[in-house]
């Protein structure tokens, strides 16, 4: 891999992807430059933020702290891929009727946070979804809103 | 994204032998990269001299969690995901659970490693605290062998390791506490995310009545994360209802040297220190009466 291209094989919301790419580069810049998956975004670039979360391989990670490398071969979920046939899922449906995004910048980020936590936990309290979200920043809607879409999702609801 | 991608070179190792005979043919040459939670910081910022990585992924071995009768054995690669939710881990050393807890948050623990945290040798780490009051100790590997070393000795001075550039941090060792007193605190801007102004960790145990061990790991208020040998030594010995509070607060001054820097000051550091240490003995003392 001397300074060059590395062959990048990943599953990407369920689809085997190839894509050449530099060993170093950010699984974050692989996915919306190279897999043309822009729903992840690019907050802070430091892992504070939250923004750039996507589910790899089961676990939640940052996608500005992971070197393409260190994906090879892969499982990841984005928020491209929640949404099956043109059907937001539940979770979703609960951010967009408990009115869970202002801008909207965090909320991919804040999606696949709360995906990961329901699905490590499926009743979680409070505190809990506090927790699970603690490392996804909103700067516009505080975060009342965001823990009642997660707790209607988990209460198999769309309202709070 | 500022750091220069197309010019580095990565290369990764399928065995433990592999990457320190990488290492070893040009020691300095390759920067070894665990989760990738702190080097990727600098690196996309442009801020990191190394163009030659070592990634660790595939190194097995080190995600192990071996616990036995006399304590348990982390390799170097073992998350904090991993840490917190070990069952010998919660039970035996709680303050190792808490300092797993307020690192980053979710997505950080998932990705940061133990050995990472240590070698990256920042005095502003969560864990080294609670590996301080734990009497840790770690193993450096080489391709001539492996050597353990207290982890107190680790560290020699700010982000420099007594590790060798022909070495790797391989596991990390914890000795069984007896049954004691574990407490853990750590003072940041806000609960997640933050780094530390002040971490204290400390486990003391009591015997007839009085202390008869007592060690406290401190973070950010020195260029290494250090143990308070001061104020334990005031401590050690003394009977637990006539704890020198004020003796341990003046002696722990004397342990550490914090400065100011972007998330604190040296005043505000000394201060919280103090109130911090003042607190783990008074529920210390709380703690050991409830038990009777």
């Amino acid at each position: 891999m001397e300074g060059n291209r590395m062959q990048l094989d990943l599953t990407v919301n369920g689809q085997a992807r190839s894509v050449q790419v530099f060993p170093m580069a950010r699984l974050l810049d692989v996915l919306r430059e190279e897999l043309d998956l822009p729903g992840t975004k690019e907050g802070c670039g430091e892992g504070e933020c939250g923004a750039c979360s996507v589910i790899m391989d089961g676990s939640l990670v940052n996608s500005c702290l992971v070197p393409a490398v260190q994906a090879q071969g892969a499982e990841l979920l984005t928020i491209e891929g929640l949404a099956r046939n043109g059907e937001l899922s539940g979770l979703q449906r609960a951010f967009v009727a408990c009115n869970g995004a202002q801008c909207g910048f965090c909320t991919p980020g804040m999606v696949l946070a709360s995906e990961d936590l329901l699905r490590r936990c499926a009743q979680p309290s409070e505190p809990e979804i506090r927790e699970g979200l603690a490392g996804n920043i909103c700067r516009c809607t505080g975060y009342v809103k965001i823990v009642d879409a997660v707790q209607a999702a988990a209460a198999g609801r769309e309202r709070p | 994204m500022r750091g220069d991608v197309p010019e580095c070179t990565v290369q990764v190792p399928a065995t433990l032998r592999e990457a320190l005979e990488t290492l070893a043919r040009e020691p300095g040459r390759w920067r070894p990269l665990a989760g990738g939670t702190d080097l990727m910081v600098p690196f996309a910022a442009g801020r990191l001299a190394d163009s030659h990585f070592l990634s660790l992924q595939r190194l097995d071995a080190l995600r192990a969690i071996e616990p036995d009768d006399a304590g348990i054995t982390f390799g170097a690669l073992v998350t904090y995901t991993d840490l917190r939710r070990h069952p010998y881990v919660q039970r035996h050393l709680p303050n190792l659970v808490q300092s797993a807890k307020v690192t980053g948050a979710v997505a950080i623990q998932n990705r940061g490693t133990l050995g990472g945290n240590l070698v990256n040798g920042s005095p502003a780490a969560d864990s080294p605290p609670s590996l301080l009051a734990y009497g840790a100790q770690v193993e450096l590997t080489g391709l001539g062998g492996a050597r353990w070393v207290p982890y107190e000795a680790f560290h020699t001075g700010y982000k420099r390791t007594v590790l060798a550039p022909d070495e790797l941090l391989t596991r990390i060792r914890v000795p069984q506490p007896a049954a004691g007193f574990h407490f853990y605190r750590k003072v940041g801007t806000r609960a997640a995310q933050a780094v530390s102004k002040v971490c204290l960790a400390l486990y003391a145990q009591v015997e007839a009545g009085s202390v008869r061990e007592c060690r406290i790991g401190l973070g950010s208020v020195a260029p290494v994360p250090l143990r308070a040998r001061s104020a334990e030594a005031v401590l050690r010995g003394q009977p637990l209802d006539a704890l020198p509070l004020a003796g341990a607060r003046a002696a722990l001054m004397a342990d550490i040297s914090p400065i100011d820097d972007i998330r604190s000051t040296a005043r505000y550091r000394r201060m919280v220190a103090g109130n911090v240490l003042v607190q783990a003995l008074m529920e210390f003392v709380t703690s050991m009466n409830g038990c009777g």
